[in-house]
């Protein structure tokens, strides 16, 4: 039956091919290698780039609901790929963006790592990541000017499977940092009782759990370790993908769920979505200002509120062991990355059109899907920065 | 052999049409081998500036720190070496079994139809295995094999050391054993061409002797077998080296020092590469990734011609010609 | 073998003692069939363990919307894999369109001029293309049409990997059936005048039709399964795509995807995969088996 199907199948996929070989001008693939020579290499956008763009449009476009259809021109593909700590966020919004618009908007959540690699190579055409880019990172890029678009906020949960534990567990850096050193090997070792006295932790040997491939969660986990242990510091340090001294390791936060639900005693750390859908157990974070919180819409928005009104101007910044009350202490911001001049006008439309409606209409699913919506001060900058966006010189967002 | 005969007898009459062909088919022979030398060249190209960069050490340390941008790949060649070796260890004499019970032991009729059942081992897709050893194999030596293993052959003084640590679920042990179901249709399909390239006279003479079945294999078969059974495995080893999906879903994905345990998660070069390919987001790191597939590609290029140089000993003409 | 050797070679009447010998000749011979027995059915309980398994696993998945709709975001029960059913078949068919000629073009080279020098160059460049490990031909491809020729992730790149497990498969079958032609065939057609290359394509080819026919469906098989090459070449899509320049899904890594994920529904989507897989290509392989049954040796 298969083998009958099959056959058909290869048969009408003849003619698909004919048809795809005539249709094939969607895609111009970007010829132009050398970057502009007119900045400075790591330079970064800033507002006042926005003014000496020769804009269509006069005035701020309107926020929410503006982009409400299909435009004409735009291209009806995108691809992307890059971080998994928004893919849940992502997938979300490119389904329902596409039933909006007909925009079909491809995203593959292949690490951080990738996306930064990949829009490096302009093999994309936006990457994501939850690292903001290293100044030496940015001089590599291909394209000239790479643009940092915050999408949203979110939260990295610490995860744990232990059979026979249901209380909530709290972790202090200390501990934390034992762990993923490798000094804390056992659940019932004395550091971690003394938090968690009546928790009956067994025993066993903990299982470390962390991520194999180039990860902007990672990132902004060593990122936290290493703002609070100098050991961290000085053995591992902060990256996308770092030598782990224990553990095993998975791929994408699905990986680390999945392995961390298949594995009794073990730890891992994940985008807080990732440890809610598993039915994960999520533990309490002793933050800087001492108390113990779990990671929420709420406290990770604490956590970022800090920074909204000092950003830097290209946008890219830490959140991680913030000072409030009730922030979370490993948190973060988690980036699209594109290209200030864009080379090819329909996708140019296409990326600008479908940004501005994510970082407006795509916030209120922010949420429901765990992460939290950005702070109205960061939504103002980023849509500076996606008015920026050039193409052949002129601006490339229709403004509508 | 008589074609060329008869091909140098017309050769005088080749027309343009013939001249057209020829040319026609040595150009796409040819182009396999511009291939092979554009893989090598590009391979080796952007491996360069690692192994320029690390030198020899890059086969002999175990240090891979993508934050500190210094590489070496010998946890991987190590991780690639023991759960290679651990299939082998497995499949080796289970084949052999297999192919002898093929060739010696089950009549005919039964032969084709089991004979394929062991082939089909070897269409299953990687994949497939990979999901299988994920959800049911890796669950099932987590839970049952590897305590027994822990509690039993982990007491002995030397080898114990195989079978100490923690359990986690995904360890080069399970890498290998996956291996092992993944080269056993291999070894046991050149083993069986090689058995039966036997010549019937060196078992009965046996027989007439008076041999049971056991020592006419014994003593006639796998002597004359020997080296072309080697090959087979070494064939095997080959395919155990360059696997990627099914190894990458079980082996733990994880770079730490070498551990001389079983139980310990690892890296095999192949699930390095699959990994960390796309995401190695510096210069360094990419080529160093990339020098990782040249030591893989030339690595796998030896095994296969040995294993050939070993199977063709042994089996030549088209009988022999079982290359899978 | 020494005391086989021994025993065997002294013959002789039975005495009580070599009574004792032969009883443990026949208990030896005994033990070694058990074991040689249950090695032949440790393959057999191993291919019907997995088999088991992807069928019962892969069953429920199977629904019409499995094959006609495309996946759905995280966490979303239901939708299907059609965008990666219809992207393994798009790119088995463009890989089939450039490693096709090439391999039995190659094949025919190798069969019918062996007795150029090169012959032997070309072979032995086929087996180590055909020991490449396929990730390093993804990693090939990706250097070439990923980052260079085509500039982005692309189903056409994807196609290239394939195409390439697939020529090493099609040259040697083509090469061996080819040989197997007897030569008083080539020799009635040249003889009646019939130019060389008509000769090889009228007469040898169709000949070893059935032949050749098996080697390309056994590489487009084996190329079907293939998932390494593919993450670093056509890299997924979730969307249906049929331009070759785009990234395009495929069931392998749609499968891998899924069972790296940490969602039942999605596990159990794995399993269809996997069923939809093994399947086709269990079907393939017992048909070409059938069909070419006596045609070979073996």
């Amino acid at each position: 039956m298969r083998f009958g199907f099959k056959w058909s199948l290869l048969a009408v996929l003849l003619v698909v091919v004919l048809a795809a070989c005539t249709n094939t001008s969607t895609t111009a693939p970007t010829a132009t290698a050398s970057s502009g020579v007119s900045q400075a290499p790591g330079a970064q956008g800033t507002a006042s780039q926005t003014s000496s763009v020769t804009g269509a449009t006069s005035g701020r476009p309107a926020g929410a609901g503006l982009i409400n259809g299909p435009y004409p021109g735009e291209a009806r593909n995108l691809n992307g790929a890059g971080a998994t700590f928004p893919a849940v966020l992502y997938t979300k919004w490119f389904s329902d963006y596409a039933q909006l618009t007909g925009v079909q908007i491809n995203y593959q959540s292949i690490g951080s790592g990738g996306g930064i690699k990949a829009i490096s190579d302009r093999t994309v055409d936006f990457g994501a990541s939850d690292a903001p880019l290293t100044d030496e990172q940015l001089k590599a890029v291909k394209g000239g000017q790479l643009l940092h678009i915050p999408t949203t906020l979110g939260g990295v949960a610490v995860t744990y499977n232990i059979p026979g534990v249901s209380k909530q567990l709290k972790f202090t850096p200390e501990t934390l940092s034992g762990i993923f050193l490798g000094t804390i090997t056992k659940w019932n070792d004395p550091k971690l009782v003394a938090d968690n006295p009546d928790a009956g932790l067994p025993g066993n040997n903990i299982v470390v759990v962390h991520r194999s491939d180039g990860s902007g969660t990672t990132n902004i986990f060593t990122d936290y370790l290493s703002n609070v242990s100098s050991d961290w510091k000085s053995k591992v340090g902060v990256g996308t993908s770092v030598n782990w001294p224990v553990g095993l390791g998975e791929k994408g936060n699905e990986g680390v769920s999945a392995g961390v639900k298949q594995n009794p005693n073990s730890i891992g750390y994940v985008e807080v979505i990732y440890a809610i859908q598993n039915k994960l157990g999520v533990g309490l974070l002793k933050n800087k200002a001492g108390n113990f919180v779990q990671p929420s819409t709420e406290t990770v928005s604490e956590a970022a509120a800090g920074v909204a009104q000092s950003i830097a101007p290209d946008l890219r910044a830490s959140i991680v062991n913030a000072p409030g009350a009730n922030a979370y202490p490993i948190a973060g911001l988690t980036y699209i990355l594109i290209y200030q001049q864009q080379t090819d006008k329909a996708k140019a439309i296409a990326l600008t059109r479908m940004l501005w409606w994510g970082i407006h209409d795509g916030q209120k699913y922010t949420t429901e899907l765990g992460y939290s919506p950005l702070p109205q001060e960061i939504v103002s900058k980023v849509e500076d920065k996606i008015l920026s966006v050039t193409v052949n010189g002129q601006q490339a967002f229709p403004g509508k | 052999m008589d074609k060329i005969a008869s091909g140098s007898r017309f050769a005088g009459g080749e027309d343009q049409g013939d001249k057209l062909f020829r040319w026609l088919v040595t150009g796409l022979a040819v182009g396999t081998i511009v291939l092979l030398a554009l893989i090598i060249f590009l391979v080796f190209g952007d491996a360069r500036s690692a192994l320029l960069q690390f030198g020899l050490s890059f086969l002999t340390t175990a240090i891979w720190d993508p934050v500190a941008e210094r590489f070496g790949a010998l946890a991987f060649i190590y991780g690639t070496l023991v759960t290679s070796a651990v299939a082998l260890l497995i499949a080796g004499p289970i084949s052999v079994g297999a192919a002898l019970f093929l060739t010696e032991y089950v009549p005919k009729w039964l032969r084709e139809p089991l004979s394929f059942l062991i082939e089909l081992l070897a269409v299953i897709p990687s994949i497939i295995y990979g999901l299988w050893g994920l959800f049911i194999l890796a669950p099932l030596m987590r839970d049952a094999v590897e305590p027994f293993l822990q509690n039993t052959l982990g007491q002995v003084p030397v080898i114990g050391a195989l079978f100490s640590g923690a359990i986690l679920g995904r360890d080069m042990l399970i890498a290998g054993v996956i291996l092992a179901i993944m080269i056993l249709p291999t070894v046991t399909a050149v083993s069986r061409e090689v058995l039966r390239a036997v010549p019937d006279t060196q078992r009965e003479g046996m027989i007439a002797l008076g041999a049971t079945k056991w020592e006419m294999i014994q003593g006639a078969v796998l002597p004359y077998a020997k080296a072309g059974i080697a090959g087979a495995s070494v064939l095997g080893l080959a395919r155990a080296l360059g696997e990627t999906m099914a190894v990458t879903m079980v082996i733990g994905n994880s770079s730490s020092a070498i551990s001389p345990s079983l139980f310990t998660p690892g890296y095999t070069m192949a699930s390095a590469i699959a990994n960390q390919f796309t995401e190695a987001d510096s210069e360094m790191y990419f080529s160093a990734l990339v020098a990782v597939a040249l030591v893989l590609l030339l690595v796998a290029a030896l095994v296969n011609v040995a294993a050939r140089l070993l199977v063709w000993r042994v089996a030549r003409g088209p009988q022999g010609s079982a290359r899978l | 073998m020494e005391g086989s050797d021994i025993t065997v070679g002294s013959g002789g009447a039975l005495t009580r003692d070599q009574d004792g010998i032969w009883q443990r000749r026949r208990l030896v011979d005994v033990f070694m069939t058990v074991l040689i027995t249950v090695s032949a059915l440790i393959g057999v309980a191993v291919l019907l363990a997995i088999l088991a398994y992807v069928v019962i696993n892969g069953a429920p998945a199977l629904n019409l919307d499995f094959f006609t709709q495309r996946p759905l975001p995280y966490g979303e029960v239901g939708g299907g894999v059609a965008p990666a059913i219809l992207g393994t078949l798009y790119m088995l068919f463009v890989a089939g369109l450039i490693g096709v000629p090439i391999g039995v073009g190659t094949g025919i080279y190798l069969s019918e001029y062996a007795g150029t020098r090169l012959a032997p160059a070309v072979r032995f460049t086929i087996d180590l293309i055909a020991g490449l490990p396929s990730i390093v031909i993804g990693v090939f491809v990706w250097a070439l049409l990923v980052r260079h020729l085509v500039g982005h992730f692309s189903g056409l790149a994807g196609s290239v990997a394939l195409a390439i497990v697939m020529v090493p498969i099609i040259t040697r079958t083509v090469e061996e059936v080819l040989r197997l032609v007897p030569g008083s065939l080539r020799e009635a057609a040249l003889a009646l005048g019939v130019p060389r290359w008509r000769t090889i394509l009228r007469v040898v080819l169709p000949t070893a039709r059935s032949g050749v026919t098996t080697g390309v469906v056994l590489a487009m098989a084996r190329a079907g399964g293939e998932t390494a090459p593919l993450l670093l070449t056509s890299l997924g899509n979730q969307f249906f795509n049929t331009n070759l320049l785009q990234p395009m899904a495929a069931l392998p890594v749609q499968i891998y995807n899924y069972a790296s994920s940490p969602f039942a529904d999605w596990h159990t989507k794995a399993w269809g995969g996997a069923l939809v897989l093994i399947a086709t290509i269990g079907v393939l392989s017992l048909v070409t088996r059938l069909a070419t049954r006596g045609q070979r040796p073996g």
